[in-house]
């Protein structure tokens, strides 16, 4: 790590003050992904604000509109254990549990999940080019080894993916992101929170430099009833998603009324199609349909060889998801493939 | 880099305070392992990846590789070192024995810790669930097999506190 002064902050107006006067100046909060990062010199930093001791922002309330807000602090842990969250959104329950391990989830913040950045290997190694570590420099990627790379929205500038599970749940749910800053406070759409690379790709989202997040906020539907969560990777546990998706479904008897289907591993975002949704809407919930909406989410899509097979992959994870959520005892760990 | 830059850190560990005057970048691994001399916490690949540098930190395991020693200031944190009650080996350290739980032994601190985490956090109920939830541990030699059979002996047993 470079040399770096350290602040501990007790509320948003003094890390607000922190942050200020250099885009070196930056938050940590549960140092999982930034204390990796700045280990490797691919980040760096004159100071680090710790927003930890926050008296604000660690508890999981309820809303007046029926929805949960997740404060910014609460661990992964906690949250996916939280009653509210395991009775209402067992979905984000689910996608959180799948990522990383027990003690990263322990230690990892709400907050710091929606600003992780990318394992793509040529990021991770400072030797080689890479416009979203060094803009300007290159893709290592393109041309290169791309296994776990994006197969839709990426740019001739950028073929990473954004790699969370928990904010694919978030995409699915239209989760809202609440953000204070030297501007005041706004609200982002869940979707509008992270960007595709462009020209930008050194931008992974939209939260500007001296922002924090204080919460995230979860509309009252939580799709506890038809939801699944489906993670497929390299090995079982501990590995990040080669393609993941989370449905949440709304029936009347065998009819859809609702789908929300995102997918993770496959873009530089979580991705979500609303032709996809519409077109289930009102239709049976029967494979055949979730084949045709699959085949509406991937349009479009384009690998880079070593990723081709993500295309045919995430087609039948979708189904195969869909399909859990009707029925979503059949997603346990060790549980059978769905016939 | 100038020594107005360090800071007063406490930490319990084992049950002993300490107060240290610590560079912010130094993680809590190296704090225990350097400033403390408390090696029995290992360093694996120093990035999250491996579970060896597990300990509990206000009851809680986490990675010490990627902890800040700053920010752990007024924490009450558990080592290897400190899992045996004076000669008295804890039931899960019995058990990782009975069970030839490691062969080189340099997984087993971060096992160990791990596990007792994971029994208090009650979340583990079939062998499936305690492989899934002591993933963040590997084992370089292959010890998993005992490592599960020691942890699921110790849970059935009921008595790890
Ligand atoms: C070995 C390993 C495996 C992993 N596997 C997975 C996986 O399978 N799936 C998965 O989803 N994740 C995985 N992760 C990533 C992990 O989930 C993230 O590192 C974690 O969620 C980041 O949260 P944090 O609180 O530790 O963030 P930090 O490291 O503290 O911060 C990360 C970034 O967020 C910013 N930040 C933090 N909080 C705020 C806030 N409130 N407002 C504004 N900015 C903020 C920081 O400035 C920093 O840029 C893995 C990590 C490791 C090390
Ligand atoms: S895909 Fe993006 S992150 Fe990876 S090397 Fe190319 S520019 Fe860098
Ligand atoms: S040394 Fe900390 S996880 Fe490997
Ligand atoms: S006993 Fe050797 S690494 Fe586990």
């Amino acid at each position: 790590m470079n040399n770096f002064t350290y602040a501990k902050t007790t509320d948003a107006t003094q890390a607000i003050d922190q942050l200020n006067g250099s885009t070196q100046n930056k938050i940590v909060a549960g140092g999982t992904n930034i204390n990796d990062l700045l280990k490797y010199f691919i980040t760096t930093a004159d100071k680090l604000v710790d927003i930890n001791p926050f008296t604000d922002n660690h508890a999981i309330t309820e809303l007046e509109n029926g929805g949960v807000r997740l404060g910014a602090l609460v661990t992964n842990a906690d949250t996916a254990y939280h009653p509210l969250i395991e009775s209402r959104y067992p979905l984000l329950s689910r996608a959180i549990l799948a990522g990383a391990s027990a003690q990263i989830r322990n230690m990892a913040t709400n907050g710091g999940n929606l600003n992780q950045r990318t394992r793509c290997y040529y990021f991770y190694d400072i030797n080689t080019p890479c416009n979203k570590r060094e803009p300007g420099s290159g893709c290592s990627a393109i041309g290169g080894y791309t296994r776990i790379h994006a197969i839709l929205g990426q740019s001739e500038n950028c073929i990473a993916v954004f790699p969370s599970d928990m904010c694919v749940a978030l995409a699915a749910l239209g989760a809202t992101v609440n953000i204070t800053g030297p501007g005041g406070y706004r609200v982002l759409a869940f979707a509008d929170y992270h960007r595709l690379p462009g020209d930008t790709p050194h931008i992974d989202n939209n939260l500007q430099h001296g922002e924090i997040i204080t919460g995230i906020d979860l509309p009252a539907t939580g799709f506890k009833k038809n939801y699944s969560y489906l993670k497929l990777r390299d090995r079982a546990s501990y590995s990040f998603a080669l393609v993941s998706v989370a449905t949440g479904l709304s029936l009347d008897g065998n009819i859809i009324k609702e789908a929300c289907i995102a997918l993770g591993g496959v873009a530089h975002k979580p991705w979500r199609v609303t032709a996809a949704e519409d077109f289930l809407k009102g239709k049976e919930a029967k494979r055949e349909n979730f084949a045709a909406a699959a085949d509406i989410i991937l349009q479009g899509a384009q690998g880079y060889a070593y990723n081709d097979f993500k295309i045919p992959l995430a087609k039948k994870a979708i189904v195969r998801n869909c399909m859990m959520a009707l029925n979503p005892e059949t997603q346990r760990p060790g549980a059978q493939p769905s016939k | 880099m100038e020594t107005n830059n360090t800071h007063t850190t406490s930490l319990r560990v084992n049950g002993n305070d300490y107060q240290l005057n610590i560079l912010p970048w130094v993680s809590l691994l190296d704090a225990l392992r350097e400033n403390l001399d408390l090696t029995g916490t290992k360093k694996g690949c120093d990035h999250g990846q491996c579970g060896a540098c597990t300990v509990l930190v206000d009851g809680k395991r986490v990675l010490s590789c990627l902890t800040l020693a700053v920010m752990k200031d007024g924490s009450e944190i558990t080592t290897i070192e400190g899992i045996a009650k004076n000669e008295a080996l804890h039931p899960l350290q019995k058990a990782f024995i009975e069970h030839d739980a490691f062969q080189c032994g340099y997984c087993t601190p971060g096992q160990i810790c791990s596990g007792i985490g994971m029994l208090k956090e009650g979340k583990a109920h079939t062998r499936e669930e305690v492989k899934e939830l002591m993933s963040g541990n590997l084992c370089r030699c292959g010890a998993h097999k005992g490592i599960i059979d020691a942890l699921m002996e110790v849970k059935e047993g009921g008595n790890y506190e």
